[in-house]
């Protein structure tokens, strides 16, 4: 298993050719209390960097990228009934959806866990 | 006028209340709003901080707003309140000492230039304007002011908002007086020395008051609220979420100069004695049209919507019949922290005013199912 970071505060938990999405807890106190969350469909395809689901707080509605180009194999059916664990455990309960991952070689493209505590020091 | 502070210069570098390093103290999140820097939130959070100003006290800084004391040469607020008059369609003669009323600076074409609050007392009328108009406020109240009186700009006062169901007891520790107010009533209070004037009203469907307070008083009066456990900040994020439960309009957006107090669902707020047949009928800018309006030629009315689901609707979706025709657009709407769910509000044809009509709003091109249900959305809880 290996945890990857978008610049977009976005991680993603790969396990073989499935990967794992949610928010950072750097993002979801960004977006403060979650009230909606919109996923995808399984089985669609997505491009990397396509929008991916919809995070809706009190605040305003912010969309999730697909960090990677795949197909949708899940999504976390907990998460519409129950929006705010994207604030409670944003990186555990709090997942969106997996991806069947197309291309591995685009994991290169994303941060590790140091990279990406770098990259928040530089915000 | 008295206002240092021309609008180009307050886009630029935003002012400060009073307030500007308590909130910092108290880790508020600040934003650029109407000119000034404004905690947006605080570490709770907008769902926290709405949900504990209805069942505790919030306090709010509300010091951006514009405060002003209009007053004439003859010393009596009588006579002010007759000029006051050609500019709103509210009844301000018959207001007694210390009553407020809520009213509407409208223009020849029947629009709205802003909303405010009038407070009668014995030698001036206490205006309270919001901030994002304050200045274009000032300058059209004072035109037709002439040299008959004076516009005194409160620049050196705060303003506090402590609301809710204990604010009451919180306040009356400080000021005991204040607890025999009622709702749109104000008085003269001294706390800690400062000589303040306080009204019991708000902007969140709670019991509450506001307090005017000289600048140097406003910090010290403020931490002594927050030493009472019942107290916390709320920010302008709730601050939105609760008037808009409380089916109360945010200027900019649920009114405006295209907007008439008939379509807004403001007709309340034409006195008694401003419309035909009354003492004083007419006389204000659009009083034609407006007063037409209420004679039942609005086309359009601002209404409340349910929407199906949990997924907000926000200011600018459409609104559609469930056949699709575009009928209108949503003003205000977000999610309701006490509703439990989505709120919003919006114009629509008189024919699709009716509650329970059914109706769609557009969300990132899906139609979702609403409703038009009556406001507020939540029940009030003034102390009439």
């Amino acid at each position: 298993m290996m945890l990857k970071f978008t610049q977009d505060h976005e991680w993603v938990l790969v396990d073989g050719t499935i990967g794992k999405v949610g928010v950072t807890d750097y993002a979801q106190q960004q977006l403060g209390d979650v009230v909606f969350v919109e996923l995808p469909e399984i089985d669609k395809d997505m491009n990397k960097g396509d929008d991916a689901a919809v995070v809706e707080s009190v605040k305003a509605a912010s969309e999730i990228y697909a960090p990677l180009t795949g197909k949708v194999v899940s999504i976390n059916e907990s998460l519409p009934d129950e929006p705010s664990l994207v604030n409670t455990d944003p990186l555990g309960e709090g997942w969106f959806f997996s991806i069947e991952i197309k291309d591995l070689s685009e994991l290169d493209q994303l941060m590790d866990e140091a990279a990406y505590n770098a990259h928040l020091e530089n915000l | 006028m008295s206002d240092q502070h021309p609008s180009s210069l307050s886009e630029t570098s935003p002012q400060k209340t009073a307030l500007w390093a308590l909130h910092k103290e108290y880790g508020a999140r600040m934003v650029h709003f109407a000119g000034y820097e404004m905690p947006i939130q605080y570490p709770d959070g907008i769902l926290k901080e709405h949900l504990h100003c209805r069942a505790a006290a919030g306090l709010f800084d509300v010091s951006h707003m514009g405060q002003a004391r209009l007053s004439t040469v003859g010393g009596e607020s009588e006579e002010a309140a007759k000029i006051l008059e050609a500019l709103v369609p509210g009844d301000l003669l018959s207001l007694k000492n210390g009553e407020m009323r809520y009213s509407l600076l409208t223009e020849s074409s029947g629009g709205i230039l802003d909303d405010f609050m009038i407070t009668r007392r014995e030698d001036h009328l206490f205006l309270v304007v919001n901030a994002a108009c304050k200045e274009a406020d000032f300058q059209h109240i004072s035109e037709k002011l002439g040299k008959k009186g004076t516009l005194e700009i409160l620049q050196d006062h705060g303003l506090l908002a402590l609301q809710g169901p204990m604010a009451v007891d919180v306040l009356s520790a400080l000021a005991p007086e204040v607890a025999q107010l009622t709702f749109m009533t104000g008085m003269d209070v001294q706390i800690q020395n400062h000589s303040c004037f306080v009204t019991r009203s708000g902007y969140t469907g709670e019991d509450g008051f506001e307090i005017s307070i000289p600048n140097e008083g406003v910090e010290s009066i403020a931490r002594l609220l927050l030493e009472n456990s019942h107290v916390k900040f709320i920010g302008l994020g709730a601050r939105d979420s609760l008037r808009l439960e409380a089916g109360l309009c945010l200027y900019g957006h649920d009114i405006d100069q295209t907007t008439t107090p008939i379509e807004a669902g403001l007709t309340w707020a034409v006195g008694k004695q401003r419309r035909p047949g009354g003492l004083r009928a007419g006389g204000f800018a659009g009083s034609d049209i407006i007063i037409g309006q209420m004679e039942g030629t609005a086309q359009r009315k601002r209404i409340g919507l349910k929407p199906q689901g949990r997924a907000p609707i926000r200011e600018g979706a459409d609104i559609q019949t469930p056949e699709g025709d575009v009928i209108g657009t949503v003003t205000s709407g977000g999610f309701g922290p006490s509703v439990g769910g989505p709120i919003a509000m919006g114009y629509v044809p008189i024919a699709y005013a009716k509650p329970g009509t059914p109706l769609c709003l557009m969300l990132r091109g899906k139609a979702i199912s609403a409703e038009v249900v009556k406001m507020p959305f939540i029940q009030p809880s003034y102390k009439r």
